[in-house]
């Protein structure tokens, strides 16, 4: 089994103008008592069999169940032309832009998107992208921490409970001190989310004021669906804003790969992490597209990098792009429209759970029930459905507490009958 | 080419919903925005042709030959992308793993999770491993984290600091800052390996590990790198191995075995997903006995016949959301079944074999920047070159219009006007003959007509571009 095209007659004919017998001549450099010590794995199998074997992991896995699972990631519809698109080989077996008079398609569609996502956020300048929106939490620390050279972080309480703990693995010996609440004296950002972890929408304009008055930044994680309806990050005042791209068009995949999106404004620029592609033209005067400001990245300036990021998410960058122009303007506002009527007709027909949220929420809300939550979902995908986030393995809730999401996926039918089967099972 | 925003027609519309079946609401009125963002206004058509002509303006694998050092630019398989489309990996929902109660609907991902960290532990000898870093820098991430994890658990919080080669990529230094430790430089020695001498001279009782890169940047195996490990370990410090030229050694020697005691592996260099324009990759952190319990977590373990979830006794913690890039490892399990035990040994014989083809092919019209035997890439400095007024730059330019993307230029740092050439084992001779020939007919340019390249590219959608007008407009967005 191989994908090499070399035949054995190949191979000896290449040996004999490299100069040597054998194919373990080649090595000669790897003395014999380094050689490996153990091989111990599987025969080859045939692609028809791997597709088979593979199948049948697959089908040991929910995909089929009428799906309110969030908590960060969303079953939002993909259009089938945005599968179509990337499936071209030219963008998905290219590289990092290097030569970019090759690779104009990667530079100009990352142009787009940084675009796209500076209208969607009212900020100045994007970057084409970072892992995922947990890292940007991370990469947004220590952007804060080098443009105002302080060392105290203040994490909200609307952050995720998962991005909390991503960031303190990511900074355990950064000499930061990572302090909960919403005070900005002496710190070097504030960290919100918005909607929050539970769905809860705010206005976070006041304290954008409060930060600045005390120097520090605000840092606003958005979920980009949301930004159809509500308040852009830009609008109230966030100096970098962040956030989980995957509702733009990338599909859950278990949790990756998934697309890391930052913004922030023209004076930050030059400490924002990550790969930038910007506008100039060559010498007949035609217009290109190049990455800049490249003096930032760790390929050139080492251990002095504004990140060590170096592989990004271009692909999926470019899935959100597609994705946001095959919606367009009224688009996005329709779907935003959809998750949020259809959220708020699913929270008035649960009436017999309570409500958790102190505030509006966008298509998220959670609800504590009369039983354990992790019962009840248990109940809930032997009918069909995937009810929610059981909040308390979180950390984020009670026991009886439950995180429901809503997309424009689901129908009045599904929401009815999912309201029905969840009274059954947790009030039986 | 115009941007997909000059193309813009108000009212027009691609994707449009089913009239809304619940009741409309709205949110109160100062927490909405003020205007629609404005994205671009288009129908289908628009965007598919957009798309579509801006795909023809990229150079990929499928279409032009990739010989681009240190990024292993192989063939991405098919079957690889079809796997890992399949409803039940690419629409799982990750936070089913959250509450043990899902976990029974997750079990085949648990199980191609598992499955994939145990071939991977096999494949390079380590001990365990962990997908959940999400490219290669965030694998050089984790590994630091460990290592600095590692020394704080037995009270050496003094080993603050990581000795990394001269030749080393530039994530190695940049990651270890990230994670914390000091940096300092070790030269390489001239014959472009690294010496037991260097690190002898490096060494004090704050280090806390090296990072090696084996084959290194170079593409030459270290004759003494179980030596260093050696030595390392005689001083409490640890090794990391720089998984990126994994490509060359794969069937022959394992970093385990070497010494090794903490990599990360490139899942899009080595076990061929695609590189996507820049990500997503997959960097896997892979690690020996002493650096076991501190693996990031949850991780997947195997409970009799059933797959559960699990944090490691002292976990520096999670490293990404949930399992990294999940679709990455689907398509490398896939590769790695489809090759199995022969097929990956041969992974690696045949990359050696077809970059030492292109060397024995090249070095009597190039200067080798090094004597040693290459492995899986070879280097020439065109410092020679240089002098007629030929830069690296420019044959790398020549290259584009003969229809090959570029090797990597001016990389390792260590190397004048470095050319290095990987052409991966997935290339026939016909194709390595091809760009040989086009490589010998730039090489008598050079000779008779060394003004000839300051113009190329011409057959390319635009020519070379003005960098410094990029970064003096600083136009990053069409707004």
């Amino acid at each position: 089994m191989s994908w090499a095209p070399a035949t054995p007659a190949e191979r000896d004919a290449m040996l004999a103008v490299i100069g040597v017998k054998t194919m373990d001549d080649l090595f000669a450099a790897v003395p014999q008592h380094l050689r490996a010590k153990s091989w111990n794995l599987p025969a080859g199998i045939s692609e028809m069999a791997v597709r088979d074997e593979m199948t049948k992991l697959a089908a040991r896995n929910a995909s089929s169940l009428t799906s309110f699972v969030g908590g960060g990631a969303y079953d939002h519809y993909i259009p089938a032309a945005v599968d179509a698109l990337t499936s071209r080989s030219e963008f998905y077996t290219a590289y990092t832009p290097y030569q970019p008079e090759c690779a104009q398609g990667t530079l100009q569609s990352i142009y787009e998107y940084q675009s796209a996502i500076c209208r969607l956020t009212n900020m100045e300048f994007a970057n084409a992208s970072l892992y995922d929106g947990g890292t940007a939490v991370f990469e947004a620390t220590t952007m804060s921490v080098r443009l105002t050279g302080r060392s105290k972080i203040v994490l909200h309480d609307s952050l995720s409970p998962i991005y909390r703990q991503m960031l303190v693995t990511h900074t355990a010996h950064l000499e930061l001190d990572l302090v909960d609440g919403d005070d900005p004296t002496d710190a070097a950002c504030v960290i919100v989310q918005n909607p929050s972890f539970l769905g809860t929408v705010a206005d976070y304009t006041a304290l954008a004021d409060r930060c600045h008055a005390a120097g520090a930044l605000l840092v606003v994680s958005f979920y980009p669906i949301s930004l159809g309806m509500v308040k852009s990050p830009g609008e109230m005042g966030a100096d970098i804003c962040i956030a989980e791209g995957q509702s733009l068009g990338v599909p859950l995949a278990f949790g990756g790969p998934w697309l890391g999106v930052m913004a922030t404004r023209k004076d930050h620029v030059r400490k924002m992490p990550g790969r930038i592609a910007a506008e100039t033209a060559d010498a007949q005067g035609r217009r290109g597209f190049v990455l800049t400001l490249q003096a930032r990245e760790q390929h050139i300036r080492r251990e002095k990098a504004m990140s060590n990021i170096c592989s990004n998410e271009a692909l999926c960058a470019l899935r959100a792009m597609i994705y946001m122009a095959l919606l367009g303007k009224e688009g996005l506002r329709d779907v935003a429209r959809h998750c949020h009527a259809k959220a708020e007709y699913l929270k008035s027909i649960i009436t017999f759970a309570t409500i958790l949220n102190n505030g509006p929420t966008f298509n998220e809300f959670a609800i504590r029930l009369s039983k354990n939550a992790e019962v009840v979902v248990a109940g809930m995908a032997a009918r069909g459905f995937l009810a929610g986030i059981p909040l308390a393995p979180l950390g984020a809730g009670a026991e009886t507490d439950l995180l429901i999401a809503v997309t424009e996926r689901r129908t009045r039918a599904d929401l009815d009958a999912f309201a029905k089967a969840l009274e059954e099972v947790s009030c039986s | 080419m115009q941007l997909i925003y000059e193309k813009s027609v108000q009212g027009r519309r691609a994707i449009t919903l089913d009239p809304l079946d619940v009741p409309d609401a709205s949110l109160p009125r100062e927490l909405c925005r003020e205007k629609a963002a404005e994205l671009p206004e288009v129908a289908e058509i628009d965007v598919i042709r957009h798309f579509t002509n801006l795909s023809r303006r990229n150079f990929g694998v499928d279409s032009h030959f990739y010989p681009l050092g240190s990024c292993t630019m192989k063939y991405n398989p098919k079957i690889a992308e079809a796997v890992a489309a399949l409803p039940g990996f690419g629409q799982l929902h990750p936070q089913l793993s959250s509450s043990e109660a899902y976990w029974p609907l997750c079990q085949g991902a648990f199980e191609l999770l598992y499955e994939t960290e145990k071939w991977l532990a096999e494949i390079a000898g380590m001990k365990q491993t962990c997908l959940q870093p999400i490219a290669g820098a965030h694998g050089e991430l984790a590994g630091t984290l460990l290592i600095a994890a590692y020394h704080r658990e037995r009270g050496h919080a003094h080993k603050d600091t990581i000795l990394i080669p001269d030749s080393a990529h530039g994530t190695n230094p940049a990651s270890a800052a990230i994670a914390g430790f000091k940096v300092v430089e070790v030269p390489s020695h001239e014959d472009g390996t690294m010496r037991l001498d260097s690190v002898k001279a490096a060494m004090t009782e704050n280090i806390a590990g090296l990072m090696m890169t084996c084959p290194n940047t170079h593409g030459l195996f270290e004759p003494v790198v179980a030596e260093i490990a050696e030595y390392l370990h005689q001083h409490d410090a640890l090794l990391y191995y720089d998984g990126a030229n994994l490509n060359a050694i794969i069937g022959k020697a394992r970093p385990g075995d070497l010494g090794f005691d903490v990599m990360h592996y490139n899942l899009h260099k080595t076990f061929a997903t695609p590189h996507g324009m820049g990500g997503p990759g997959s960097g896997p952190v892979g690690v020996g006995e002493r650096l076991e319990k501190f693996l990031p977590g949850p991780r997947v373990v195997k409970r009799g016949e059933t797959f559960a979830l699990e944090m490691p006794e002292k976990s520096i913690g999670r490293l990404s959301q949930f399992f990294g890039n999940f679709g990455m490892a689907v398509r490398a399990y896939a590769y790695m079944r489809h090759l199995g035990k022969d097929g990956l040994r041969e992974v690696g014989e045949n990359a050696v074999l077809n970059a030492n083809y292109i060397f024995a092919r090249l070095k009597d019209a190039y200067t080798p920047a090094f004597d040693l035997p290459f492995m899986h890439e070879c280097i020439f400095t065109a410092a020679p070159e240089a002098k007629k007024g030929v830069r690296a730059l420019d044959i790398a330019k020549a290259l584009l219009d003969y229809g090959y993307h570029a090797p990597t230029v001016y990389f390792p740092l260590t190397v004048k006007e470095s050319i290095m050439i990987e052409p991966t084992e997935t290339e026939s001779r016909e194709t390595l003959d091809a760009f040989c020939d086009a490589m010998l007919e730039i090489a008598k340019k050079i000779e008779t007509d060394p003004d000839s390249f300051h113009d190329a590219p011409t057959t390319t959608p635009v020519g070379r571009l003005d960098e410094v007008r990029a970064a003096r407009q600083l136009n990053c967005a069409c707004l």
